[in-house]
């Protein structure tokens, strides 16, 4: 990285963008594999090992796209937006 | 961050590649060891002697054995011995949850180790546990691991001519170019394994690290999820009435004959003595590819059949693929070295890439009289992690021929020896001379490793040219890799000597090559 204009920003957007990947990556992925886990159309062990199995994918697809947008609170935006549609869906296929 | 996607993949590989690097080294080397766990274990107990005796027999000492020394506990659990590894395994847990072990030779029942040593089992153990409390090693390791999907999805984007850099080697061009190139060509050369040995290892610890979808569907009630994927044995709770437990010879041969060709692995006993007793029998883990063959259960208190498992679902035998595609337990000789190769290339493609970090970095601030701190700490912990590492598991060798056999806590001592190496490595990269540190210490990680099968042939009654002669292959194998290693260090020390004058640093300005067309960076 090229010297920074503002140092003390720049630092903070990438540590910024570090806890998005980090801990957003992760509460994006636990909510698909949640998710993932009632929608399945497969039975109740098949759809948890599959949901598992797949949010790891998630959880890396996020973190990279946190890393690849040009600011670093749209990252947030999305990730938050990613939690809240994954939330909604998970209560929704829960309470069917 | 830099404007375009590339450069923001770029400074993405270059970073977080950075950050994870020197533990995903020692992840990648100690990984690639175990590998060979069992051989390696065999090259550290020079003095075992294992009686080999026939499957059934193995299962009547180890019934005999815990018969006497278990009766009462929650579950027994038995690794009959295999071609590479002669030991009959037991482990039992008592009714508070304590573990207790016994390594025996089969024929005698007796203990079939003098030399207290982990052996491979430390390497196997570290690559995953990184020697912290559980569960915070597998939680680092597991993490250092996504570090290492991302930072591969993220080279491959940034190399996206990786087809023509693979074939674009300038050795003799700027330092910075060559360390380029091998770490691209070591990259792609061996992708596809690094991109599944990463994932299937982030997979092995699922359960612990992911357990939302399972808590989400099941809540407390994991067992049933246990149950209803299939293949684990079941383990009753105790309850109470007495009914004695039937021969195992005679279950465990019934349960063969679900799979004629192959051996049986393990035996699992809950309950055993009760009413709820379940015996599970388990083909050997080198007949299929999936982590775990066939099982068949039984009723431990009649000895009826109650189940055979072996045809997991879609999901279940993926998840069993991606395991087994780890631990290469299915793979034969040839294919085991093939991984133990790949394990390389990706230990060096690690070790390249923090390397051309410093290059670059020094480079960039050739001007300045002194490196700053970063740069300095970056340069001293890539010596620790990779000249060190090296010279730890020498150390860990070493003390294994040298420490006396009667030695109380052998086993620990020697965990120390390796960590104190790496420690006095660490030091060393800190306080002595920059320009010298690679040099000393991959030359001395080399004499030590050269003179390995010389200090075996002194304290052992084996010697390399007799395993040779012979055709110990373990014995031979470990001791000929031993000198490889050697010599790759001696390489890389040569590869790392300082260049006489910084200039020679920079780009020298040579003819282009005929056959290679140059591009830009």
């Amino acid at each position: 990285m090229s010297a920074p204009a503002t140092p003390l920003l720049y630092r903070a957007s990438v540590l910024s963008r570090v806890l998005a990947a980090a801990v957003g990556g992760y509460a994006v992925a636990r909510g698909f594999a949640v998710c993932a886990a009632w929608w399945l159309p497969q039975s109740r062990s098949e759809a948890v090992l599959t949901a598992t199995l797949l949010a790891f994918v998630v959880y890396a697809t996020t973190a990279i796209w946190v890393f690849s947008v040009r600011r670093a609170w749209q990252a947030w935006v999305g990730v938050v937006l990613a939690c809240l549609v994954l939330a909604g869906l998970a209560a929704l296929g829960a309470s069917r | 961050m830099k404007d375009g996607f590339r450069q923001r993949m770029a400074w993405l590989h270059t970073w977080a590649g950075l950050v994870a690097g020197w533990l995903l080294f020692a992840m990648f080397v100690t990984g690639t060891l175990a590998v060979f766990r069992p051989e390696i274990n065999q090259w550290m107990r020079p003095d075992q002697a294992v009686t080999r005796v026939s499957e059934g027999e193995a299962i009547d000492a180890a019934d005999r054995y815990l018969r006497q020394h278990a009766a009462d506990a929650a579950r027994w659990f038995i690794r009959l011995p295999n071609p590479r590894d002669g030991v009959l395994e037991m482990y039992w847990a008592t009714r508070d949850g304590e573990w207790h072990d016994a390594l025996l030779d089969p024929g005698t029942l007796r203990p079939s180790v003098q030399r207290a040593t982990l052996g491979g089992e430390f390497f196997y153990r570290f690559h995953f546990e990184l020697q912290m409390p559980y569960p915070w090693g597998r939680w680092l390791a597991s993490f250092a691991a996504m570090v290492m999907l991302v930072v591969l999805v993220s080279g491959i984007v940034t190399h996206r001519r990786f087809f023509k850099d693979f074939f674009t080697f300038r050795p003799r061009k700027a330092a910075q170019r060559a360390w380029l190139d091998a770490h691209n060509a070591l990259g792609v050369l061996a992708l596809p394994f690094h991109l599944v040995i990463t994932l299937s290892g982030v997979i092995t610890l699922m359960a612990l690290t992911m357990p939302a979808a399972l808590d989400a569907r099941y809540g407390a009630d994991s067992d049933a999820f246990y149950r209803e994927r299939g293949g684990e044995p079941p383990v009753l709770p105790r309850s109470g009435v007495d009914r004695p437990l039937p021969s195992l010879r005679p279950l465990a041969e019934a349960a063969r004959r679900h799979w004629p060709d192959s051996a049986i692995g393990t035996i699992v006993v809950g309950a055993p003595g009760d009413a709820n007793a379940r015996v599970t029998v388990l083909q050997a883990d080198n007949a299929q590819l999936r982590i775990r063959g066939a099982a068949v259960v039984f009723d431990g208190a009649t000895g009826r059949l109650l189940d055979v498992m072996n045809a997991p679902r879609a999901a279940a035998l993926t998840h069993d693929v991606l395991y087994g595609l780890h631990t290469a337990r299915f793979a034969g000789g040839g294919l085991r070295w093939l991984y133990f190769l790949c394990g390389v290339l990706g230990s060096l493609m690690i070790a390249s890439g923090l390397v051309l970090w410093a290059i670059k970095r020094r480079q960039r601030e050739t001007k300045a009289s002194r490196p700053t701190f970063g740069t300095r700490l970056v340069e001293v912990l890539n010596v620790a992690a990779v000249a060190g590492l090296p010279l730890a598991i020498a150390a860990f060798f070493w003390s294994n021929r040298l420490l006396p056999v009667g030695l109380a806590d052998r086993a620990q001592v020697e965990v120390w020896c390796f960590f104190g190496a790496w420690a006095l490595s660490g030091v060393h990269a800190a306080c002595a001379r920059p320009r010298t540190v690679w040099l000393v210490q991959l030359r001395l990680g080399a004499a030590a490793f050269a003179l390995l099968p010389l200090l075996s042939a002194l304290t052992t009654r084996q010697n390399l040219f007799q395993a040779i002669m012979r055709g110990q292959g373990v014995e031979a194998g470990f001791e000929l890799a031993a000198l490889a290693f050697a010599a790759m260090l001696a390489w890389s020390a040569h590869k790392l000597r300082p260049a006489r004058a910084p200039t020679a640093i920079a780009t020298r300005i040579e003819p282009a090559p005929r056959t290679l067309r140059e591009e830009a960076p």
